[in-house]
């Protein structure tokens, strides 16, 4: 009788396990969006040589120069950098939001439960406050910190947040930050840094758990 | 040998108990429709299990109205989550002991 209950046991102990997991943690979440999200800041930076007509890697001292002065499509440099990052922040929260839904119905998940709230304020306390900082860097002139400011506030996001969905993003969340604080002492390079934690990073990531989990 | 299965609390027997416990281990303040979705029950099955805990002391019960919808959410008491560790301290020891 005893030998018979082991399994049960243990069959037990894992349903513990698995419902102790997917009440606390948002695993929708589809490797898919990573990937369009990637692209989307891929498609950004690539905008942004061609508005300033360089290229990545390419007259680094005239960078600043260059792109204070610019002023193609009607539009200033400051101008310029706010319409194209809020496309790029539209564009990958928008696709995200289509991959993860479309993820969470065919697996038969609930979307917009308590543990989609509490990944979403988590994610956002240290995003909003970035948001507000790279504000206060354009505020005071200092637009070279800026790509720099974004990624070390994501990848805080990310540690932040993967407590409460797939662990694996925590990681990301690390080599982003890694990623930040390099661009802050290497002048010039920001958006090249940027492109590689924002665009590569998250195309590479996207696919890892899309094969891992999707 | 029999001393450890006395260990183990006759009121986890029930899946649908243990489950409830399990959610509320590892969150505060979990809604009704929640163990519904997690659980697979139906309200009548959930309602019975949850006022037996509720019997017991192992959780506790808030209801209030969220907009003009009420809402009863449950919350692990610290007796309810004594029981449940205790219980499963017990099963990881009966599974060692073989």
């Amino acid at each position: 009788m005893v030998m018979n209950n082991r399994n049960e046991q243990l069959e037990t102990l894992q349903e513990i396990r698995s419902l102790m997991e997917r009440s606390s943690r948002f695993i929708s979440l589809s490797g898919l969006s990573g990937v369009a999200a990637g692209i989307f800041a891929l498609i950004g930076a690539g905008f942004v040589y061609v508005y300033l007509d360089t290229l990545p890697f390419e007259h680094k001292r005239l960078y600043y120069i260059t792109a204070q002065t610019a002023n193609k499509w009607g539009m200033n440099y400051i101008q310029f950098f706010l319409l194209d990052a809020i496309a790029v922040l539209a564009g990958a929260i928008s696709m995200g939001i289509f991959f993860t839904t479309r993820r969470a119905r065919r697996k038969g998940q609930t979307i917009w439960d308590s543990t989609a709230q509490r990944l979403l304020i988590n994610l956002a306390i240290p995003l909003v406050s970035g948001g507000v900082f790279c504000l206060a860097l354009l505020y005071h002139g200092q637009i070279g910190l800026i790509a720099p400011a974004t990624l070390i506030f994501y990848g805080l996001s990310l540690v932040n947040a993967s407590k409460y969905t797939l662990s694996d993003i925590r990681y990301l969340g690390f080599l982003e930050i890694i990623l930040g604080s390099a661009a802050m002492f290497s002048p010039g390079y920001g958006l090249e840094i940027w492109a590689i934690g924002f665009g590569i990073l998250h195309i590479v990531y996207g696919i890892i758990m899309y094969y891992k989990y999707d | 040998m029999k001393s450890i299965i006395e260990k183990l609390n006759k009121i986890f027997d029930s899946h649908a108990k243990l489950g409830i416990m399990s959610i509320l281990m590892v969150n505060e303040w979990v809604n009704f429709k929640t163990f519904k979705e997690m659980l697979q029950l139906t309200d009548g099955n959930l309602a019975s299990h949850m006022s037996a805990l509720e019997k017991h002391q192992f959780v506790e019960v808030r209801k209030q109205f969220v907009g003009r919808r009420p809402q009863t959410t449950y919350n692990a008491t610290d007796i309810g989550r004594k029981a449940f560790k205790d219980h499963l301290d017990a099963l990881e020891e009966l599974l060692k002991n073989r």
